[in-house]
């Protein structure tokens, strides 16, 4: 089966607050440290087991400038076995439709079985799979926490719905699938891995490799533009409660009690 | 001497069979055995990694006379101990006389050299003493494993089945062996008696005096066949036994003392990834750490061989004790076992290219290890299994097979130098909460100083332990340090990150933490934290010395530049936790004793396991993230034990430690009655400020 | 603007979601104007039931009938959506994992511009809507415009635009004639039910909730006791269950279980939009969080900037005095 992973290099914003910038611009990026996307390491990791399984082979995508490489890298150390950078300043700025667009330039160049996305991102809006499969005109499934591989023609997928129940589909092959984490435990990628496969040469392609026309993809051709980022302004609606903490538990067991929140 | 009794190398079965023909035959097919035994069971070895042992040769000789023939270590365990050292001592008297009576069968009135005359009766007495210890020890041995049983030896169902018959077989083994010899030398007595004619002097209440009497009226050609049977019998089963020593837990006879001789020298430093490759070519090695059997080193397979199965690294080991999945008797056992299926006596080689992990050991077993080292401190034989269990991780991390939980530490460690990911440029916020007296200077701003306070990780940003930072500030300036630190150049000191295997971020890290302080212009290195103290001092090179803040305060207090005030509260009972690798790791244990005796008034008293059989807290750096299935939190057991001592404030001298002993306070719910406080908190707390 | 809008909605076993009275309010913030149409597809009985709930709160109401549209499949309904929409409508959608599903295809189809998970919006200008979105778990905010000169498809986040009882007696317009031949090339085949727990989160009126913040599986008997003393029940968000300090049938969220309680203390929860979106029914909130920029204090009624670990066990202690 050959397989494509579509993935986004993010910044690591777990452990740190995010600042925005002064003019409301950008946040800060300056002390980000950036890497794969959390749900698009799950689609890589069900991919490679995949193929380990059915055969076949699994290629890495992502848009973005030189450095987005180093996910490529860390990607294929995991048991991509090739990865492909689109990068152009033509695609700066695109909007999710736009992003979708690159993305299916490429995939037209090959034969591909079955592509994956991360169900979101951090910084995104769970869009591009699904934008994807309509331009490709494959049928799609979001939030798939379960791959049942059936026939080189059909497949069972599970996806992750409310209540933590799971809904069971067939699809047909080729598909484009969003991965929901915890659908497999993705393995360990050190140094030594990425080490491995840093001299792999990673293709890069461009507007004009895949005869994509200035102004149909990035800010020009965007019709979702952020405008600016904003801290939401804190406490609205909660009313915060200060004093020791005494007083604090005090009041918050009064306020408790006339909600009826202690029986 | 004129003897009564036809011997061994004279007589004749059935008129015309020469005993003799026996006496050369047993020796020529038990010595055969044996050879093809230890060479089938050298093959493994013959496969394995690399493992220079041979340096520092003197050193080795002493170890080998202090652990193995002064068994030093075996009276930890004192009635296993003492009994052991019976056997082992009476073996070492008893080999002397077995040899002589194989050769005894060949050649009429052998002594072996040296053993003519005067000093032959002084051994010939001393071999009547040994020989009766030796059958007393064994019946006490085999009443002990057969009735009394001792929980240590028990095997747990997942770990196959039970040892006990295996040794019992072997202590009747002994004890024929050893009967054999009394009648031997009885029956000739007895004869001689009879006769009336002179005979060795047997030491009254003996063995063979016993025997000697016992037989004293039974007939001349009984006491001939007797004397005959009993001296075949002892050399069949001399040899019988020989050859069965390498069955099972019983070759540790043979391989304990070359075990003890290749012994580890150099504590606290993890064995390179591969002995002979250069930290800086490890990028060409195909495979990283151990994944199937023969990746081992050969003196790792000696271990394997060599376990007693006394179990008392078990016995000792704190995640045994809170029941995860990790028993380090049984890697011993199983590996040996595995190594023993694969590499069979008779039939093939089968050598397996499958991984260990997911067979013969698991995943959360290798997980479970906090490298305390208790196991290690305990075993008499010096069984290592900190490398082995690094080594197993190492492969595990090459294959990507790391928990959840402990991917995202070492990402962030990757990314930012620290375990949650937090930002470089926070690393000396602890700092701005400092009292004014106390200055910190910042080697990133281009200060100069004499010494480095290296922080580490959990201290620079953990809200808790940053306390534990101030105080160490706070003490050094006190002292008179000329101290600073890194701030952001400092990264974590990777202790834990080679303990969980994934040496290539160990080694980009320690190049970057050994550029800055190089950088620095130090002359010392100073740390409250013994896990960096532990890397700092044992696996970086090139640096200036370290030592831990335990011993900067010692010296300090000695020579009257530090002064304590009586204690703050005279009714608190101390008692002082060692942390694995300030202790047993380190061997520093009376410097945190000592400066903590200083304080005027404080009662202290010792956990009963404490020093070099100090119980873990539950481990320190990424053990944080890690938390394999067990029935108790190690911490938990540890506040018991200094509630037990009747202490209520529990000292340490390592944030992890505090981390954990805390959380067990609570857990444990002993808060308000045991408190839990970093050795230099303390201190601090009782500065004489003048 | 003369854009026509239209409300898809989800509905269960003849019983609109909350998210159906949302939507109107929604458009009504982008055009108070505008036509409003709710588009409900399914079949039989309850497919009727659906339609005269929404006829009493929408001005018009398209029902769309086939039995293979008994279960939501996105796939299908994409394409019926496809073939009875007007060029250039807005269509808005819940964010939730049907929306997912289907709304970021649907923009392609309709070939209209498309913003996800939308939080708040600020009207219309001139070609462009102004919607407010989150990022980065709602750590920051951003101002999105949407270019909808061609139609846009807009997902909306649940609980943001709440229900103003809106109240119409619209007509229900059959459009089933209309809907294509229903078919795709994913077909449904069952939903499995998430293991049941021994407790059921979703029956407790007061809920003490654990996040990321109570640190560690040990500190989760803090939120036992005082669960224990209120007399409510312990839930958790995903951190929780990931780490299995927990069990899944206690996590509240979007892949959690949806809890409707009238108390809800939120210990060291950051209060991600995923776990938001399984507290429905407007409970009284109070959030105990070391962070004061935690999100959560924006949605609960009560927040304590405080170290959970020591705040909560005095708390716990001081009921059980009053007690």
């Amino acid at each position: 089966m050959e397989i494509l992973v579509c993935v986004k290099r993010v910044p690591d914003t777990a452990e740190n607050e995010i600042v925005v910038n002064s003019k409301g611009t950008d946040i800060e990026r300056g002390d980000l440290v950036y890497s794969v996307n959390e749900w698009d390491n799950y689609a890589v990791e069900e991919a490679i087991q995949i193929r380990d399984n059915a055969g076949g082979s699994v290629t890495v995508v992502t848009v973005g400038d030189g450095d987005a490489e180093e996910i490529l890298r860390r990607e294929m150390a995991m048991g991509a076995d090739k990865g492909i950078l689109l990068s152009d300043d033509a695609f700066n700025g695109s909007d999710g439709k736009g992003i979708a667009a690159i993305l299916k330039a490429e995939i037209a160049k090959g034969q591909y079985d079955l592509i994956l996305t991360g169900a979101q991102a951090d910084d995104g809006a769970a869009q591009v799979g699904g934008m994807l499969a309509a331009m490709l005109d494959m049928p799609y499934a979001s939030l798939v926490n379960k791959i049942e591989i059936v026939s080189d023609k059909v497949i069972k997928i599970g996806r992750e719905i409310e209540g933590g129940n799971q809904e069971m589909s067939e699809i047909d092959l080729p598909c484009v699938l969003s991965i929901q984490t915890g659908i497999n435990e993705p393995r360990y990628v050190g140094i030594r891995g990425i080490r491995k496969v840093a001299s792999v040469e990673i293709p890069v392609h461009g507007a004009g490799d895949l005869g994509i026309a200035a102004g149909s993809v990035g800010a020009a051709g965007a019709r979702v533009k952020r405008v600016d980022y904003f801290v939401p302004p804190m406490g609205e609606g909660a009313e915060m409660l200060e004093g020791s903490t005494d007083e604090i538990a005090e009041k918050l067991i009064e306020l408790l009690k006339s909600k009826g929140g202690i029986k | 001497m004129e003897t009564v009794l036809i011997s061994p190398a004279k007589a004749w079965i059935l008129g015309f069979i020469p005993t003799m023909f026996f006496s050369l035959i047993i020796p020529i097919i038990g010595v055969a055995c044996f050879t093809y035994i230890i060479a089938k069971r050298a093959a493994p070895l013959v496969r394995s990694k690399p493992d220079p042992r041979l340096d520092n040769i003197t050193d080795r000789v002493f170890n080998m006379l202090k652990f193995a023939f002064a068994q030093y270590r075996q009276p930890r365990y004192m009635l296993a101990g003492v009994l052991h050292i019976v056997l082992f001592a009476g073996f070492m008297i008893l080999s002397l006389r077995s040899i002589t009576l194989v050769i005894l069968g060949l050649k009429d009135g052998f002594v072996l050299p040296g053993l003519g005359g005067a000093a032959g009766h002084v051994y010939s007495i001393l071999k009547d003493i040994a020989a009766t210890a030796v059958f007393l020890a064994c019946v006490v041995g085999m009443v002990r494993r057969g009735i009394f049983r001792p929980e240590r030896y028990n095997v747990p169902k997942k770990y196959g089945k039970d040892h006990t018959s295996e040794a019992v077989f072997v202590l009747m083994l002994i004890t024929t062996l050893v009967t054999c010899d009394m009648i031997f030398d009885g029956t000739l007595a007895a004869a001689q008696m009879q006769k009336g004619l002179p005979s060795e002097f047997l030491l009254p209440g003996m063995g063979a005096w016993l025997a000697a009497g016992m037989l004293s009226c039974t007939n001349l050609s009984t006491l001939q066949n007797l004397h005959l049977g009993s001296f075949f019998l002892h050399n069949l089963v001399f040899f019988f036994f020989l050859c069965f020593l390498p069955m099972g837990k019983h070759f540790h006879v043979i391989t304990s003392i070359p075990n003890v001789f290749f012994m580890k020298l150099k504590k606290g430093a993890i064995k390179p990834v591969q002995w002979g490759v250069e930290e800086n070519k490890l990028d060409e090695l195909k495979s990283f750490g151990v994944k199937k059997f023969e990746d081992f080193t050969w003196k790792h397979m000696l271990d394997f061989y060599s376990c007693a199965d006394c179990g008392r690294c078990s016995d000792q080991c704190p995640a045994n004790a809170v029941k995860r999945p990790l028993s380090p008797r049984f890697i011993s056992i199983k590996c040996r076992e595995y190594a023993f299926k694969n590499y069979p006596i008779r039939g093939d080689m089968t050598p397996q290219d499958e991984h260990l992990i997911g067979t013969i050991l698991s995943e959360d077993e290798i997980w479970s290890c906090t490298t305390c080292g208790a196991c290690e401190a305990e075993c008499p034989i010096f069984i290592e299994y900190i490398d082995k269990v690094v080594d197993l991780r190492r492969g595990m991390v090459d294959e990507g097979l790391v928990p959840q939980s402990l991917q995202k530490p070492l990402k962030a460690l990757e990314k930012r130098g620290n375990p949650w990911g937090k930002m470089e440029k926070k690393r000396a916020e602890w700092t701005k909460t400092l009292p004014e007296t106390c200055e910190v200077k910042l080697f990133e701003n281009g200060d100069q100083a004499q010494t480095l306070y290296f922080v580490d990780s959990i201290s620079s940003y953990d809200d808790r332990m940053q306390n534990i930072a101030r105080a160490t500030a706070c003490l050094l300036s006190a002292a008179g340090e000329d101290f600073g630190i890194l701030g952001k150049d400092e990264k974590d000191s990777g202790n834990e990150i080679r303990r969980f295997g994934e040496e290539m971020l160990f080694q980009d890290i320690k190049s970057q933490n050994t550029e800055a302080i190089l950088g620095a212009g130090v002359q010392k290195i100073i740390t409250a934290d013994p896990h960096a103290f532990n890397t700092l001092k044992n696996e970086y090179t090139g640096l200036p010395p370290v030592e831990h803040i335990s011993q900067t305060l010692t010296r300090s207090i000695k020579e009257g530049r530090i002064h304590l005030k009586s204690v703050e509260d005279e009714t608190k009972v101390y008692t002082y936790h060692d942390p694995c690798y300030l202790g047993r790791h380190n061997g520093i244990y009376e410097d945190p004793r000592q400066a903590l005796d200083a304080i005027p008034g404080l009662k202290r008293v010792d956990m009963l396991k404490s020093r070099d059989r100090s119980f873990c807290c539950g481990g320190g750096g990424l053990m944080l993230f890690y938390e394999p299935e067990e029935e108790q939190r190690m911490g938990v057991l540890r506040v018991q034990m200094a509630s037990e001592a009747g202490a209520n404030v529990i000292v340490t001298a390592c944030p992890f430690c505090l981390v954990n002993m805390e959380d067990a306070i609570k857990v444990a719910g002993l808060e308000g009655k045991m408190e839990a406080i970093d050795l230099c908190e303390l201190i601090e707390r009782h500065l004489e400020t003048t | 603007m003369t854009q026509p809008i239209f409300a898809y909605i989800s509905h269960k076993n003849g019983t609109a979601d909350d998210s159906a009275f949302e939507l109107i309010v929604a458009a009504k913030k982008i055009d108070p104007a505008a036509a409003v149409t709710a588009v409900v597809c399914g079949a039989g009985a309850e497919l009727d039931a659906v339609c005269s709930t929404m006829a009493a709160v929408y001005p018009d109401v398209w029902k769309v009938s086939n039995p293979a549209l008994a279960y939501p499949n996105a796939e299908v309904l994409r394409g019926v959506l496809v073939s009875i929409l007007p060029a250039g409508a807005i269509t808005l959608a819940p964010h939730d994992t049907f929306g997912m599903d289907l709304s970021p295809g649907l923009s392609i189809k309709l070939n209209a511009a498309f913003v996800p998970d939308v939080v708040g919006i600020e009207g219309i200008d001139g070609a462009n809507l102004k919607t407010i979105r989150q990022e980065f778990g709602g750590q920051v905010s951003t101002h999105v415009l949407c270019d909808i000169s061609a139609g846009a498809v807009l997902n909306v986040r649940s609980g943001c635009f709440l229900s103003d009882d809106s109240k119409a007696s619209g007509s229900v317009t059959d459009k089933s004639g209309q809907a294509g031949d229903c078919k795709a090339k994913r077909r449904f085949l069952e939903v499995v039910a998430a293991e049941v727990g021994d407790v059921d989160i979703t029956k407790s009126d007061v809920l003490v909730s654990v996040g990321r913040g109570i640190e560690d599986q040990e500190n989760i008997g803090i939120a036992q006791e005082l669960a224990d003393t209120i007399g409510a029940v312990v839930s958790c968000s995903r951190p929780i269950v990931d780490a299995k300090w927990l069990e899944k049938a206690r996590q509240v969220g979007t892949s959690g279980k949806t809890v409707k309680p009238k108390v809800y203390i939120a210990l060291g929860i950051s209060g991600s939009f995923q776990h938001l979106g399984g507290i429905k029914g407007n409970p009284f909130m109070v959030a105990i969080n070391k962070n004061p920029k935690a999100p959560i204090f924006q949605v609960a009624d009560i927040g304590i900037v405080t170290d959970l670990l020591e705040f909560v066990p005095e708390l716990t202690d001081k009921i059980k005095e009053m007690k």
